[in-house]
């Protein structure tokens, strides 16, 4: 009788941030839909009940169901049987209650048969079912596919794949290949055009495919023969009914054991081009996997939630010298911090997913209709922000997942050693978080764009003049200070105007820009509710803390010092 | 001609979970502390009502339900779930019925749905545990009945096979229709919410409940007529009113006691094989064993 949603105040105080009012208005055409469709909202505050509910529906369904399945899933895995993937048993279970609850394809328009959320309630629905196993989160996460091949797939792919997604299709995106991980620039699998049909073959392996037996994937091919680069590669989609592609063989994994990461080998398989050639990793596969980042985003912080329960609820039972643990200073600042750390990368979660949310919105209107100056230019600016702040929230929110995850296994001793406990499992599950979609280097070679071109500076100047009430006014002016320290800091970096010195400091800088924006965003929810004061009063402590730190460290190097790290 | 199922249920206590304010000093149940939810059994009687519909496109599903007026929010929970539409039996003359009123104001309401083929319920509500009303609204009905069902394998146009739940075993039996059956909790769940039907039935209310909303709903309700949830009253069903309330239900409670379990005395035993005999002559002499 649990429900995942309904037992977290923290998911319902972001679904109602004042922001959603744009988000819904543009997302729900003004209200218009509800003329061709019955389930489509009256106004923002029928829109948010709705939320709500359909929410509580995946709660309840990730409490009652996905959760008390996650111990058997891990343990039983997916198996290949007959060139076939199937699921463990409590896989399935899970799948096919969401899938009949029609929750599949959320963000997608009523036309082809979704629920058309805006990115927020859906990135939410990820966190949820993330908390009650993280590995199924990854089934459940891929129908972001549905999403990408609406956004650039012709009418026909559109009208033939969507609606598939509520009726229960599952997706893969097939990117990477044994020698194209970080760099999918180098992927090899060829894809050719039969003239006469307008069909195209694909040819070649995949490798680490999550969900790669699934009903639609996309895949990312090589269309132009004779090339190298990202130039040369296109985005297709593939039908599972063609049954034109070997299943090698299934990954035994560290963790998220019930997502099934597979080794595919395509044998002349029929697929259709979505959008251009060319097109499909600059501008395609970049928006996919911003979508799929997003989505290790929430799944992070899905693990973190799971996490810091797991340890408090230990904490408070575990007895040791007499008194719960819980009660030992040791104890309770890890076990705060946890909290803290997860209320920030929440924050950062839900305000990323907001400004993704508008440029969507945006985006999709101007298929309708041409935009208003201002609209454009808002649009504009949003995208901005979502380009910064996706890889921001993928790094902090992956990284304090794992130390999360870490210290609530710390916190059970010796017991969370031992498989008696899901804490072990969390831990385990965390782990892939800071590699895949992007390991937390690259993060922060995306990021480093966001300090390099002030986009970071000029979202903390923003920040930083919203007025907030007098009592919270003294972490204001500690995140102010902040600002500027990271500002000088940045600068004093680029003046040496050596590359490889400021990729060397590119993480402490971006974490520095990323400490103060969590900041101030908690201190936004502090001003919106009392419940965040506390969260947002330790994480500036520790923020301000770590980037004096940062700056110590800075402050002592020089780009002849980088030789020293070259020798090992 | 459709195959109309009528869903009887009812929103109860939540009994499951009970905190020490649950029951009032003079023993009977305090109602507001405890969350009100939709019957279990009930629950389990809709999904193998829906698993009829699933399977027969002609299939109908009407959910009965009688209590006060918040008691719409089960007609609400049921059509969330599938059901097409539904009606709450409400008057103040039903307070104080016991199983006996209840199920001659059910029997009344269930024959203004006339033509049906089964009237399906739980096998006892968690308030209660009576287990009283379903067998008695079909006695009223004067249709047959079958009671534990856990599993309907087949449905034609003249019968219907049911999977009893027995205490040793499981009984089948094919029954004609029309038909009243009582549904065990070893039935499957009921499923979920679907997201599309609680968008599409959220606003759904009964005229009493549209008199306490702030907001203007004549519009939408003249579009989306399916929105209205009847109220039956008294009246409605021409019930004879001595047969009603306190009056109609012969069931007079004389006095409730609280009884507070304590732990019985207790025997050592240690793995002798003398004191494992005296256990085997214990056990055989009260027939628990052999």
């Amino acid at each position: 009788m649990a429900n995942f949603y309904n037992d977290n105040e923290n998911l319902k105080f972001h679904l109602t941030h004042p922001l959603m009012e744009k988000i819904v208005k543009l997302k729900e055409k003004n209200y218009t839909e509800m003329e061709h469709h019955d389930y489509a909202p009256l106004d923002l505050e029928d829109a948010l009940d709705s939320y709500d509910k359909v929410l509580e529906i995946i709660g309840e369904i990730s409490g009652d169901i996905v959760g008390p399945n996650a111990e058997s899933v891990d343990h039983d895995g997916p198996q290949l049987i007959d060139n076939e993937v199937i699921y463990a048993k409590g896989t399935q279970e899970n799948y096919d209650a969401l899938v009949k609850a029609g929750l599949i394809g959320m963000s997608l328009p009523r036309e082809y048969g979704g629920l058309n959320f805006p990115i927020v309630p859906y990135v939410m629905s990820g966190e949820i079912v993330s908390r009650a196993d993280a590995g199924f989160a990854n089934i459940w996460g891929l129908q972001d596919c549905a999403e990408t091949i609406h956004e650039f797939g012709s009418e026909e792919i559109k009208n033939e794949y969507l609606p598939r997604f509520n009726k229960g299709a599952t997706a893969a995106m097939d990117l990477t290949e044994p020698d194209a991980g970080s760099d999918l620039q180098a992927v090899q699998l060829k894809a050719t055009l039969d003239q006469q049909t307008g069909i195209w073959y694909l040819d070649g392996v995949k490798r680490f495919i999550t969900n790669g037996d699934a009903d639609i994937s996309l895949v990312l091919a090589r269309s132009e023969a004779n090339t190298s680069d990202a130039r040369g590669l296109s985005l297709f989609v593939y039908d599972r009914t063609h049954r034109a592609v070997k299943i090698r063989r299934i990954e035994n994994k560290l963790g998220i054991k019930g997502s099934p990461t597979c080794e595919l080998v395509f044998k002349n398989a029929p697929a259709k081009l979505i959008g251009d050639t060319k097109l499909g990793l600059i501008k395609y596969v970049m928006s996919l996997m911003n979508s799929a980042r997003l989505g290790v985003g929430a799944q992070s912080v899905g693990i973190a939630e799971a996490a810091w329960r797991e340890a408090l609820k230990y904490a408070q039972e575990r007895e040791q010298f007499g008194k719960a643990i819980i009660r030992y200073p040791a104890v309770y600042e890890m076990i705060t911090n946890m909290k803290v750390k997860t209320d920030a990368i929440r924050t950062l979660l839900y305000e990323t997913a907001r400004f993704v949310d508008i440029y969507k919105a945006y985006t999709f209107a101007g298929h309708d209709r041409k935009l208003e100056q201002s609209e454009r230019e808002e649009s504009k600016y949003y995208l901005k922000l979502a380009d910064v702040f996706t890889p921001l929230l993928k790094l902090f929110s992956s990284e304090y997942c794992n130390q999360i995850a870490y210290d609530a296994l710390q916190i059970h001793g010796g017991t969370g050693y031992m498989k008696d406990f899901p804490v072990e499992r969390i831990f385990r599950d965390a782990r892939i978080t800071t590699i895949y979609e992007g390991t937390s280097q690259l993060q922060v070679v995306a990021a480093i764009r966001g300090v390099g071109n002030g986009a970071y500076l000029k979202a903390l100047q923003a920040y930083g003049a919203i007025e907030v009430k007098p009592e919270l006014q003294y972490m204001k002016s500690v995140l102010g200070k902040m600002t500027e320290q990271f500002g000088k800091t940045a600068e004093k970096v680029n003046e040496f105007e050596d590359n490889e010195y400021l990729d060397f400091h590119a993480r402490r800088l971006v974490e520095m820009a990323g400490n103060t924006i969590m900041g101030y965003l908690l201190l936004h929810d502090a001003n919106r509710s009392d419940v965040y004061t506390k969260s947002a009063d330790i994480f500036i402590r520790m923020a301000r803390a770590e980037n004096i730190a940062k700056v110590g460290f800075i402050n002592q190097s020089h780009p002849k010092d980088l030789g020293a790290y070259k020798q090992v | 001609m459709s195959f109309r199922i009528i869903v009887l249920a009812k929103q109860v206590p939540d009994t499951r979970n009970v905190g020490k304010d649950a029951m009032k000093a003079d023993g009977t149940v305090n109602r507001a502390a405890l969350p009100a939810i939709f019957n279990p059994e009930d629950l389990n009687a809709l999904e193998l009502a829906l698993r009829i519909k699933d399977q027969r496109k002609d299939c109908e599903v009407i959910v009965l339900t009688m209590g006060p007026f918040r008691a719409a929010e089960i007609v609400r929970e049921a059509m969330y779930r599938g059901a097409d539409r539904g009606y709450l039996i409400t008057d103040r003359k039903f307070a104080g019925s016991d199983t006996l009123a209840t199920s001659y104001a059910i029997s009344l309401a269930v024959k203004k749905l006339e033509p049906y083929n089964l009237v399906i319920s739980g096998r006892q509500a968690i308030d209660g545990d009576t287990a009283q009303v379903g067998p008695q609204t079909a006695e009223k009905l004067n249709i047959p009945q079958v009671t534990y069902a856990e599993e309907i394998p087949e449905v034609t146009d003249t019968h219907i096979v049911i999977k009893r739940r027995l205490e040793l075993g499981i009984e089948t039996v094919k029954a004609p229709m029309p038909l009243a059956i009582t549904v065990h909790s070893s039935a499957p769940d009921c499923r979920q919410r679907v997201a599309k039907l609680l968008m599409k039935y959220k606003h759904a209310r009964t005229v009493t409940e549209l008199q306490n909303e702030t907001k203007d709903y004549t519009e939408l309700y003249n579009q989306r007529p399916y929105l209205q949830i009847d109220e039956w009253t008294v009246d409605d069903l021409h019930a004879d009113v001595e047969m009603l309330g306190l009056s109609g239900s012969p069931t007079k409670v004389k006095k409730i006691e609280n009884v507070v379990f304590a732990h019985k005395d207790s025997k050592v035993m240690t793995s002798s094989d003398e004191d494992i005999n005296n256990l085997m002559k214990d056990l055989i002499e009260s027939h628990v064993i052999g």
